[in-house]
């Protein structure tokens, strides 16, 4: 963050990255029954059975879903609580 | 257990384990508390860290694959970041496993029988019986078109079946945690 490169660059472009929300991915794995993943995005997020069965099955069919967005400190917070309840979940900028 | 499930009584959740159920869960249990203190111990405390009582943890994943996948990355694009969050998050990480994995081996009668569970013993049932399911189903490269049963020529049979046993056991807990 230091090195003259990064100074050089356009200022906006900085601030365009930083501005870009994070988001917690569940990805699709063999072990994570369906039941438990619905019942794990229900508690941990507090969204209604209906939304958690959706994305339980974006992750189920589409190897993938982003379950929350928002700043780096809460997702990373998300992504730990995801990792406790032994769902397998990675952070990354919103693309 | 296999034929009847967990069922809600109340406020509690109440299901029952035959003896040889409840030596094999505690057993499981016991062996997931083990390889995680075994990688705690692997980032010894410090002076810095006895006297601040901030205990960094490793940077990089666990080589066992066991280990990695109950203890996953963060970050899959930048190994910086994903090593800062694990070093930060990963003793908390296995403070939370270890803490479900005790509660088990507090309401699971060495002997079996009935267990009545409050509901956030049940959640600490869930998340322990997940990550012993993580841990087996690691080693028995479970896929998700994989049989119910194997051949009984495969060394992996008797393995697998446990695994159903916990899954069973799991989704069955699940259900009725659930319910309202």
């Amino acid at each position: 963050m230091t090195s003259p490169v990064e100074l050089e660059r356009p200022a906006v472009d900085q601030v365009g990255v930083e501005d870009r929300p994070w988001v917690a991915i569940v990805w699709n794995d063999p072990v994570n029954l369906m039941s438990y993943v619905t019942y794990v995005l229900q508690k941990l997020f507090g969204y209604n059975r209906e939304v958690a069965t959706r994305l339980m099955l974006d992750v189920h069919h589409k190897g993938r879903a982003a379950v929350s967005s928002g700043d780096k400190d809460k997702i990373e917070a998300d992504v730990a609580r995801l990792h406790a309840a032994g769902l397998w979940a990675t952070m990354q900028r919103q693309s | 257990m296999v034929v009847k499930g967990w069922r809600r009584s109340g406020d509690r959740l109440v299901g029952t384990l035959q003896h040889n159920e409840a030596v094999l869960l505690r057993g499981l249990v016991t062996q997931i508390r083990e390889i995680l203190a075994a990688r705690l111990a692997e980032s010894p405390v410090d002076e810095l860290s006895a006297i601040t009582g901030i205990r960094p943890g490793p940077s990089t994943p666990p080589r066992d694959r066991v280990l990695a996948r109950l203890l996953p990355d963060f970050n899959q694009d930048d190994p910086e970041l994903a090593g800062v969050l694990r070093s930060l998050h990963e003793p908390e990480l296995i403070e939370a496993k270890d803490g479900v994995a005790a509660v088990v081996l507090r309401t699971c009668p060495p002997e079996g029988g009935k267990i009545r569970l409050t509901m956030a013993e049940s959640e600490a049932w869930l998340s322990a019986l997940n990550d012993i399911r993580l841990a087996l189903g690691t080693v028995l490269e479970v896929t998700e078109d994989m049989p119910d049963r194997l051949p009984e020529s495969d060394p992996r049979a008797p393995h697998l079946d446990v695994y159903q046993w916990l899954t069973f056991v799991q989704d069955s807990l699940v259900h009725a945690v659930s319910a309202q």
